[in-house]
């Protein structure tokens, strides 16, 4: 009896039933905590958060879990769980002038208001791997977690030539350590470790366990080892301090306006910038880095320079009408960029730089600089500017850039066709046929017939 | 809809809806569809939610199943004309487990058929609905990739380049070289994508009793053909429109004039004929048809 088609119920509970085991793995090895990966995998928490669009650390670190650390399919796991919350509100807008910086740095300026700081970053590490780490998790938790987020390394310190204000994660101040001395206040941990081998209580060990926070405040809680300290005084945003001598094109003005959602309503075109924010903050991260990396190659070139970037907390508020006030619900992560590209100007105006913006949830300053080279490179049509690349097509980069669609339809090839090839089965040995007969009938004029048109 | 509250542990509890979609995402759903019957034919864009499901394996589909699907529905869900193929089976138990209503195989005792693939072989009845999944409900997609470009030529009835596409492969192969997806007009106005149906079923569409509606999920488009609405496939005088035929019957119930699936049985070219519409295959052999491979009974049997 024939069966082939039947793929069954029971296969498919066979499958789930492997994969859960497989999703396991070594059941002698301790099963991995959702705790462990909110602290120590906290930058795949931090783009399941951003693409998902669900700021939520644990139910990120879930799905992380679930998914076997398939980063998109764990996004798809926190998309198809978003998609079902009831929305009670939109918050006012996040100011980002005001974040609790972690890390701020700026390409323009060599020194600025706030100073530069490094905060925690892979830049300047170097990429060799580190067999210390290779231990078991949790025999130096300390200096295991110390060692993911830091760059410094004991006899090179990640200070720059001029050695003001580059601190690791702390404020510049103006009677900083001199250059190539290990600033003690900023010292990293992993340093403070190796310098004190044997633990002591001022390590961070107990910071390391952190249990993650829930919901928003969730981003409060870092596996740096360091003191979660903000840089004291203000730390205004560099396109600001353009701003002031008009030398940027402002930020468009809020006209009150509620913005399009395009997780709400159909997207269609043209869609205006903050529908196209909103599509590039939830887009691939890898696409939107090809994307930007092309404007950069040539396709449509923008001559962008990194104004700022910065990394810290936010605070999130609703306004409550009954209350007549914004009350805040807690604070996220997010990164913001903000590129400082070439001029706009006319006989009337005089030049100004434009504008590329990134923001995303959680620490991803890849993603961040992506989307704001994409931001710039898609605003051509507003700039003036001649419209020759990719990058620069809403629809082409608005319609391919989610993942969690890109995915299922390339995917869903592996779904049965054979109805449909069954149909193209059908008219290819037909026309086959056709050929075949035709070829015959021209026999004595074999070197004729392959090029003969079918239809004249 | 989904409860905020979390439980002990910190994760939220989780509840969900009949059928999954929370009220408001029915009723926008709804209201799509009924724009959808006003105007067939044409593509209403609709807020299409993130599914439990990946995009291309349905979603659109089953938003439309979960925002029409009633507690004393009877439900049949196909893929490629099988209701036991994999997906079928998992959209199906999606159902059963979110909305608990009745499923069934049979074709007749459906009263909503969501299908990927394919139109079931025996007649709709007046009353039922068909779901049809979509892929890409742009029939001018391939020819023109910007929606913005395409939701122009719909609404100056600007259809040329589909005659000419189909004019070309004429030109080209001798025939019109699409065979499933084969694009109609719908109550004279509308070029619709029928689904990746193989053009076999396109005259099923025509004139039918049941209540078709088209889902894109991922593109976010829902359409629809009301009962008894004129549909056409795309022709020309000289090459009109046909039918793929089989040279043998169904090899298990000696059905005629239905579409078959191609199944190979070895690698020295032993190939059979089976239906693809498993449910009509089944019901013929109960009712004692067999085929030239029926086994054990219908060996040697004409």
């Amino acid at each position: 009896m024939y069966v082939a088609v039947k793929g069954g119920e029971a296969a498919i509970r066979n499958a789930h039933a492997l994969l859960a085991q497989r999703r396991r793995g070594d059941a002698s090895v301790p099963e991995i905590g959702l705790d462990q990966i909110t602290g120590q995998l906290s930058l795949a928490v931090d783009r399941v958060m951003a693409e998902g669009s669900l700021y939520d650390r644990e139910l990120a670190a879930l799905a992380i879990k679930q998914a076997r650390g398939d980063l998109i399919e764990a996004i798809f796991l926190a998309r198809a769980f978003r998609t079902t919350l009831p929305r009670f509100g939109a918050s006012v807008p996040v100011d980002t002038g005001a974040m609790r910086v972690r890390r701020r740095i700026s390409a323009t300026f060599k020194d600025l208001p706030g100073g530069q700081v490094l905060g925690p970053t892979f830049d300047y590490t170097h990429r060799l791997l580190d067999e210390r780490l290779a231990t078991q998790a949790g025999d130096d938790a300390d200096r295991t977690a110390a060692e993911t987020t830091t760059s410094a390394r004991p006899n090179v310190p990640p200070l720059p030539p001029a050695g003001e204000g580059w601190g690791g994660g702390t404020a510049p101040t103006p009677d900083a350590s001199p250059a190539g001395e290990i600033p003690a206040p900023s010292l990293p941990s992993s340093d403070r470790t190796r310098l004190l081998p044997s633990s002591t209580p001022e390590t961070e060990a107990g910071n390391i366990r952190l249990r993650s926070g829930r919901g928003f405040t969730g981003a409060r809680v870092h596996t740096s080892g360091e003191a979660a300290e903000a840089p004291a005084g203000p730390m205004p945003r560099v396109t600001d301090l353009l701003g002031d001598e008009g030398l940027i094109e402002p930020a468009p003005a809020d006209d009150g306006t509620p913005p399009r959602d395009l997780t709400r309503e159909p997207l269609s075109f043209p869609a205006d910038r903050p529908l196209r924010l909103q599509a590039l903050a939830r887009g691939d991260e890898g696409f939107l880095l090809a994307l930007g990396y092309s404007t950069q190659r040539g396709y449509a070139r923008t001559h962008p320079f990194v104004g700022e970037i910065r990394f810290g907390e936010v605070e999130v508020s609703l306004h409550a009408e009954e209350l007549g006030f914004a009350v805040p619900l807690g604070e996220i992560s997010v990164t913001e960029c903000q590129s400082v590209n070439q001029f706009k100007g006319s006989a009337t105006q005089p030049p100004q730089f434009t504008r590329g913006y990134g923001l995303v949830f959680g620490q991803l300053e890849r993603k961040a600089m992506s989307m704001a080279l994409v931001d710039r490179s898609l605003r051509f049509a507003e700039l003036g500017e001649e419209k020759s690349a990719p990058a620069q097509d809403e629809e082409f980069v608005l319609s391919h850039c989610d993942n969690v669609q890109a995915t299922g339809f390339v995917e869903h090839l592996k779904l049965p066709h054979y109805v449909d090839f069954q149909a193209e089965l059908d008219l290819i040995r037909r026309m086959r046929a056709e050929h075949a007969a035709e070829a015959e009938a021209q026999a004595p004029d074999v070197a004729e017939a392959p090029h003969k048109e079918a239809a004249e | 809809m989904t409860a905020l509250a979390r439980t002990a542990s910190g994760m939220p509890a989780i509840t969900y809806n009949f059928a999954y979609l929370d009220e408001q995402t029915k009723r926008m759903i709804r209201r799509a569809i009924l724009k959808a019957i006003a105007i067939p034919g044409y593509q209403v864009p609709f807020a299409s939610r993130e599914m439990p499901m990946p995009y291309g394996w349905g979603t659109g589909g089953v938003q439309v199943t979960a925002a029409i699907l009633g507690a004393n529905d009877v439900l049949k869900v196909i893929d490629q004309g099988s209701d036991d193929t994999t997906n079928a089976v998992a959209i199906r138990s999606f159902f059963e487990t979110t909305a608990g209503v009745a499923t069934t195989t049979r074709t007749r005792d459906a009263t909503i058929i969501q299908t990927r693939h394919r139109i079931p072989e025996a007649p709709l009845r007046a009353g039922q609905v068909i779901v049809y999944q979509v892929p890409i409900p742009e029939p001018l997609r391939f020819l023109e990739p910007r929606e913005t470009e395409t939701r122009r030529l719909h609404a100056l009835s600007d259809y040329g380049l589909m005659q000419v596409k189909l004019y070309e492969d004429i030109a080209r192969h001798g025939h019109i070289a699409t065979t499933y997806a084969y694009p109609v007009k719908v109550a004279g106005r509308y070029v619709m994508d029928p689904s990746p149906i193989p053009k076999f079923d396109n005259p099923k569409m025509d004139d039918s009793p049941a209540l078709q509606l088209f889902g894109a999920g991922r593109e976010k488009r829902i359409y629809a053909i009301p009962p008894y609405t004129r549909v056409v496939s795309l022709d020309f005088e000289d090459h009109p429109f046909a039918v793929q035929a089989f040279a043998e019957p169904c090899a298990l119930c000696g059905a005629k004039g239905v579409y078959l699936d191609e199944v190979i049985l070895d690698d020295k070219g032993g190939r059979m004929f089976v239906c693809s519409d498993t449910d009509h295959c089944a019901t013929r052999q109960a009712e004692g048809h067999t085929g030239s491979m029926s086994a054990p009974y219908g060996e040697g049997q004409p």
